[in-house]
């Protein structure tokens, strides 16, 4: 009897590796959270240190329109720390790009999926699987020696600036918002498409009456994606957009992003200083955008849940 | 009670390959203008794929040939001048899933009416209407008609494709096993709602169930393996079939 309940009291050994397995996934889970955690800690506690330490102002940081940290303006009497030209400056090429790729994007995503499914499978999937491998050094390299000049001689200027910006980030961001464009229409169920031929639409009217409504949720989550990517890519745009910290004008004049200012200052500031501060808040804002990205990834995955 | 009607739809020597593997050997078959045919028989036998040829849905798949005439009102289906959207307009379908787009279920219903082009409120919102009635649904929806077809019950679902279908006034409806994702109750609402529109329309329907064929339809075809066995009035092919493995399939020793 009492060998018996010892027996059925004591942990199986299946039950023990269950434990194990849950411990170990559960460290690799609190390992990650940590590091976010830290990130966000780090670049924050950094980034406020403009605000704290150095006691310059968020609005004139958020909503200043000259940008040259090492000067003193003489007129203030403060170094020039406003930020407006360079969140402008990436937004600007972030929101360009994202609307000359979607439709680019989509009629590609429809194309593949819809039109010629044998052919987009076996010469298109390699070719954006090839796009999106390509470092954004190349893609920085060649705008620079075809996009530039092609500016250029077009719109007269020097060829740096938002527009070639643009188009880089045109190109690099359309593989990924095609390639998830594509998932999510391989995710519209085959009996919608049935049921629209089977009352009468034609192929397009069921592509674009259905198939695309269907998946709007997907195609916008693919937008907010590559919208992210492009917001945060700092190589390739630094290259082409001329990096001048002033508010662009036109569409050729040249300017610079949050990530092009970033990359370029951060060896060349001294940690402590109001310089190195202020790069330190820019990245700040580029964390708490990726994070407004990523809501907005969440709050449309929700919404077309529902539906 | 519908006997009287004349013939609607004629195919002859149907056969339809899948790559060079012949499924249908051979199908003669004539429907009325009226009234409810079953078409059973075991998995595999033909009947759902038979039933697809009918309105071409198999164009949308690869490696298929058909051959054999249809003749529908005097004209043949796969003639290189049917047009597959006019077609399909008049030779609705109705799908084994209940199969809703993720619209509302205004939008639903009248879907086929707006591809064809109508555009005036007043003839879609009296069409709508007129089709869930038809598929006596529109008492359950008829206050939450901007609401989304997906949050209906799976019977309800399978009713407002229904009405999808007949908002376009379609010759003939062909039904693939539509009940056979559904509880006993709405499978019971479905088999009322066909029931109620024999007199309006032929309706061609693929069921696995027995009692469904012998409760709702006029006349019954049995497939085989890609062959029809027999054709006849419901009541003769249930009470006395004239092949041995009709009555075999009927009285329950396979399939």
């Amino acid at each position: 009897m009492d060998l018996i309940t010892e027996k059925i009291k004591k942990t199986s050994l299946s039950t023990k590796q269950d434990r194990f397995g849950k411990f170990i996934s559960a460290l690799a889970l609190l390992l990650i959270t940590l590091v976010v955690i830290l990130i966000f800690g780090f670049v924050i506690t950094r980034g406020l240190a403009t605000f704290t330490t150095n006691k310059i102002s968020v609005s004139k940081f958020l909503f200043g329109t000259n940008w040259n940290p090492s000067v003193v303006d003489p007129k203030t009497g403060q170094p020039g720390i406003g930020a407006l030209p360079l969140i402008t400056g990436s937004l600007a090429v972030t929101v360009l790009a994202a609307l000359i790729a979607t439709p680019f994007a989509i009629g590609t995503a429809v194309f593949m999926t819809e039109v010629a499914k044998k052919r987009g499978a076996r010469i298109m999937q390699p070719v954006i699987e090839l796009l999106v491998g390509i470092p954004s050094v190349v893609y920085g390299v060649i705008g620079l020696a075809v996009v530039v000049p092609a500016v250029r001689s077009v719109f007269g200027g020097t060829g740096l600036g938002v527009l070639s910006g643009t188009i880089v980030l045109f190109v690099m961001i359309l593989p990924t918002i095609t390639s998830m464009t594509v998932d999510s229409l391989k995710g519209v169920p085959q009996h919608y498409r049935e049921s629209a031929l089977a009352i009468g639409a034609t192929r397009w009217q069921m592509i674009y009456k259905v198939i695309l409504r269907a998946a709007t949720p997907g195609i916008l989550t693919a937008v907010v994606f590559g919208m992210a990517r492009a917001f945060g890519e700092a190589l390739a745009v630094q290259m082409v957009i001329g990096n001048a910290a002033k508010m662009p004008v036109s569409l050729t004049s040249p300017a610079a992003t949050l990530t092009s200012v970033l990359t370029m200052g951060i060896g060349n500031t001294v940690m402590g200083t109001l310089q190195n501060n202020v790069l330190w808040s820019l990245a700040m804002i580029l964390l708490l955008m990726s994070l407004v990205f990523n809501l907005l990834i969440r709050w449309i995955g929700r919404k077309g849940e529902l539906k | 009670m519908t006997k009287q009607s004349e013939t609607i739809l004629e195919t002859r020597n149907v056969k339809l390959w899948y790559g060079d593997k012949e499924a249908l050997h051979g199908i003669d078959l004539d429907f009325n203008s009226k009234g409810i045919t079953a078409l059973i028989g075991p998995s595999g036998s033909g009947k759902t794929t038979y039933l697809r040829a009918l309105n071409r849905m198999h164009d949308l798949e690869e490696n298929v040939t058909v051959t054999g005439s249809f003749n529908l009102l005097g004209k043949d289906i796969y003639a290189p001048t049917m047009d597959t959207v006019d077609l399909r307009k008049r030779v609705g379908m109705v799908f084994q899933q209940p199969n809703p787009f993720p619209f509302s279920i205004y939008d639903n219903v009248a879907f086929g009416l707006r591809l064809a082009g109508v555009k005036d409120k007043k003839v879609l919102d009296q069409a709508v209407e007129e089709s869930l009635r038809a598929a006596s649904v529109w008492d359950e929806v008829k206050d939450d008609l901007n609401k989304s077809a997906l949050g209906l019950s799976g019977g309800q679902q399978q009713r407002v494709s229904i009405a999808r279908v007949l908002a376009t006034k379609p010759d003939v409806l062909l039904l693939d096993e539509p009940t056979s994702a559904l509880d006993p109750v709405s499978s019971h609402n479905i088999e009322e709602t066909l029931l109620s529109l024999r007199d309006k329309y032929a309706m061609i329907i693929v069921t696995h169930s027995l009692s469904q064929a012998s409760r709702i339809s006029d006349k019954t075809a049995f497939f085989l393996s890609g062959n029809l066995v027999e054709y006849g009035d419901t009541r003769k092919i249930f009470l006395e079939p004239e092949k041995k493995e009709t009555a075999d399939y009927i009285s329950g020793r396979f399939g």
